[in-house]
């Protein structure tokens, strides 16, 4: 166990992260940046991103409070949480390798062997190894246990036939992790999955570029084709796939913390919008005057509060009575969601001119939100729409019956 | 998925003092009180139960924020939440919020008189009080006050007319926010003082009390005066106090009908299935705890900043105030809406919560009130 440090050391130490970020942060690129991991769209983006990762890594600032044998930092994380913070405040870039810092570091530290976390800890933190995430498939998308990907045991190896969809940053990608059916035969669907730590430079992996609804690139469909990949890439034990998964998704969704910090997405702060609507004008004054725009800032205001003042709450176990497991269950489903809106706001400020896109040179804060707006799709659909995470919190933490 | 925290924004703090308060008070409301005691004591004349009121006076309920000197228990402003939450999730009514209100603006700025006859007798529920703040323009803003004390040697003549007078009929003394001298100021007025002035109103709450009360011709001694303190300073602080009681009776009483709700998902059956598994009404009760989560969340902060930086403190309690206005006026609305026709029955609880969710809503600054303040503070 790590002591936990004293509150003057926390002072100290985000004084130090502060003053780190105000030296070292990236100079902004004279293209655009994408805000999330599900945005990268060019070699340029992605090569930028990841230089950063490296940087922040070697200044000891990610994987802070994971294992010291696997790269990590071994310490409390409150530190991690406070370059986290700062991260948000300095607006810089994200973290390019979210999908190994957040979802399959974590899973392979919990769930795996001594071996496993020797070969791909290290090179998630350092941004050297770049994983995808390889769930949904064309014809199983929500309905994840479906997933029809099969690995056929041959000897020392396994080979994987079948589409996986939706990869964010498969094209960059080393690693996948994949759910794939190891048993056709197995008495329920969810018996027969395997989860595999799947190389994405073999042969017989082939990626094939999918266009977002903005017209970039973002992610790939990824066809394993008799693809052979050794035993050691199972994670857990045959069958135990979708047990795996699960804990995935816990990490994925922020219900189970553990994850190597940074930030996964450059934040929306509704002060932001505040600004914005500073600037912009509608019927020829400041869009703040108006008196229906105010109201709705104000209630932004106050959901963004709320939902923070909850990760602090969902500590306090006096406080957290009847549903202890509500705040973490719940809040990839308001983040995301927020976000879309407030993004929509933001676009509805600008009158006519709401219709420029990005690229015209006359639009307000060049089509930012009108590209935001489409992008926060993204997080509202990926990692289980806001739908099924309805249904999820509706059956497991307030114990509704199954539709 | 996490948020930028802000650094400068104090932790949330429950005090252990704070953690048994809390459990004490669930412990008594789900033993001691259900719905059959909500509509029984209802159609009462006082609209409360005396022996239960007794015990919170034993308890230190009563003078749980005021100091030992006038036999309070002298904990926190905050740590009333901890009685309020459960008592709105039990749907209870007693004269504590009106009697606490009083006392606060005793405290902020009785004469060391007033308080020693006062305070004493409110903290052993011997005598109750209450305030009068709301006039008949129904404004929420206390620079409207109408109402008018004018000096006549060594008396004050009143006119006007305050409206919402909580427990007016049963109080010994009555807190009446007047203008006065180019200010606002209190005056304690006594039952005696009061008779035959208030008139019950009919109010939609039916678990609640208030009347409407006539100051015009009324003669009383300059000593009725609150002049300890600053009395538009301690008003302002009775309104605080409110929002923060408001608050958290909100939180409980949008927690008690969502429970209510959610046991009727879980037991009625239509073609065949358990209703809460038709996902038209499985996702907006989502929606109604994810508000409630977060309205708690707002209320809890604001009970922790309450004796903080005054910005930030009126920030949080005015945010909490709109937020739970709004989730418990929807969660009882929806409450009605999903059970079905028998939602519109007055037998179902469902109205309980929904008339006291429109009180509460519209007492002492609605959400749309409160946002218009927060955006005027802000730009």
């Amino acid at each position: 166990m790590t002591t936990e440090p004293t509150a003057a050391e926390l002072e100290d130490f985000r004084r130090e992260v502060r003053a780190w970020l105000a030296q070292h942060a990236p100079k902004k690129p004279a293209w655009k940046l994408p805000d999330s991991f599900m945005e990268v769209g060019t070699q340029q983006q992605f090569e930028y991103l990841r230089d950063w990762q490296a940087k922040v890594y070697a200044a000891g600032y990610l994987g802070m409070t994971w294992p010291k044998e696997y790269g990590g930092g071994g310490k409390s994380s409150a530190l991690q949480h406070i370059v986290s913070s700062e991260m948000a405040r300095a607006r810089v870039p994200f973290m390019v390798n979210v999908i190994g810092l957040s979802w399959a570091g974590p899973t392979i530290l919990k769930l795996g062997s001594h071996e496993q976390k020797l070969r791909y800890v290290p090179k998630i933190l350092s941004g050297e190894e770049i994983w995808c995430q390889g769930f949904s498939e064309p014809e199983n998308g929500s309905d994840l246990a479906n997933a029809q990907t099969t690995a056929v045991r041959d000897g020392d190896e396994y080979v994987l036939t079948g589409t996986k969809t939706w990869t964010s940053l498969g094209a960059n990608a080393h690693h996948m992790i994949l759910l794939a059916r190891t048993d056709k035969t197995a008495p329920s669907k969810y018996q027969g999955l395997s989860f595999f730590l799947a190389p994405m430079r073999v042969p017989n992996v082939r990626t094939e570029p999918i266009r977002k609804m903005t017209g970039e690139h973002g992610f790939t469909e990824t066809h394993f084709e008799g693809a052979r990949v050794s035993r050691d890439c199972l994670l857990g034990q045959e069958g135990e796939g979708w047990m795996v998964a699960l804990t995935t998704l816990a990490f994925e969704r922020g219900a189970e913390g553990g994850q190597a910090g940074g930030l996964a997405m450059v934040p929306l702060r509704v002060e932001q919008i505040v600004e914005f609507a500073k600037t912009v004008e509608l019927d020829g004054r400041p869009a703040i005057e108006d008196p229906l725009v105010r109201d709705q800032l104000v209630r932004f205001l106050i959901e963004e509060r709320g939902l923070e003042l909850s990760q602090r709450r969902a500590r306090i176990a006096s406080l957290v009575q009847p549903r202890p497991y509500a705040i973490p269950m719940m809040s990839k489903l308001i983040v995301t969601e927020l976000r879309r809106r407030l993004c929509a706001f933001a676009v509805s400020l600008q009158g006519a001119n709401a219709n420029l896109y990005v690229g015209d040179p006359n639009g307000w804060s060049d089509g930012d939100y009108q590209r935001g707006y489409m992008n926060a799709f993204s997080a509202t659909i990926g990692g289980g729409t806001s739908q099924i995470q309805a249904n999820i919190i509706g059956e497991r933490v307030l114990g509704l019956a199954k539709g | 998925m996490q948020l930028e925290s802000q650094a400068a924004r104090p932790e949330i703090v429950h005090t252990e003092e704070q953690a048994l308060l809390l459990a004490g008070a669930q412990d008594l409301f789900s033993k001691r009180w259900d719905f059959a005691a909500v509509r029984r004591t209802m159609a009462t004349s006082t609209g409360f139960d005396a022996a239960l009121y007794r015990e919170f006076a034993q308890l230190g309920w009563l003078g749980l924020a005021l100091p030992a000197t006038y036999g309070g228990s002298e904990m926190s402003v905050a740590s009333l939440v901890n009685v309020m939450e459960p008592m709105g999730r039990a749907l209870h009514a007693s004269p504590l919020l009106g009697s606490t209100l009083a006392g606060q603006a005793l405290l902020r700025a009785g004469t060391e008189a007033q308080k020693q006859a006062w305070l004493p007798r409110l903290v052993s529920g011997e005598a109750i009080a209450t305030v009068a703040i709301t006039e008949p323009s129904g404004s929420f803003d206390v620079s409207r006050i109408q109402a008018t004390a004018v000096r006549q040697g060594a008396n004050l003549a009143l006119s006007g007319t305050k409206t919402f007078v909580l427990d007016a009929q049963g109080a010994d003394a009555v807190l009446v926010a007047v203008r006065y001298e180019g200010t606002l100021a209190l005056l304690l007025l006594t039952r005696e003082q009061l008779a035959a002035r208030a008139t019950p109103e009919v109010l939609i709450d039916e678990t609640r009390r208030s009347a409407r009360v006539k100051l015009d011709g009324l003669l009383v001694p300059t000593s009725a005066l609150l002049d300890g303190g600053d009395a538009e300073e301690a008003l302002k602080h009775v309104e605080r106090v409110a929002w923060l009681l408001l608050s958290a009776e909100m939180a409980g009483g949008a927690e008690g009908v969502f429970q209510l709700t959610l046991e009727y998902l879980k037991t009625r059956k239509q073609f065949g299935k358990l209703i809460g598994g038709y996902q038209a009404l499985k996702h907006p009760m989502v929606d109604i705890m994810c508000a409630i989560e977060s309205g708690r969340s707002l209320l809890y902060y604001a009970a922790t900043v309450f004796d903080g930086d005054p910005a930030e403190r009126d920030r949080a309690l005015r945010m909490a105030k709109a937020q739970l206005g709004e989730t418990f006026t929807h969660a009882a609305d929806r409450s009605v809406q999903f059970h079905g026709a028998i939602g519109f029955t007055y037998e179902c609880h469902a109205q309980l919560f929904f008339r006291r969710a429109q009180w509460l809503q519209y007492t002492f600054g609605d959400s749309v009130h409160h946002r218009k303040q927060l955006a005027a503070a802000m730009w």
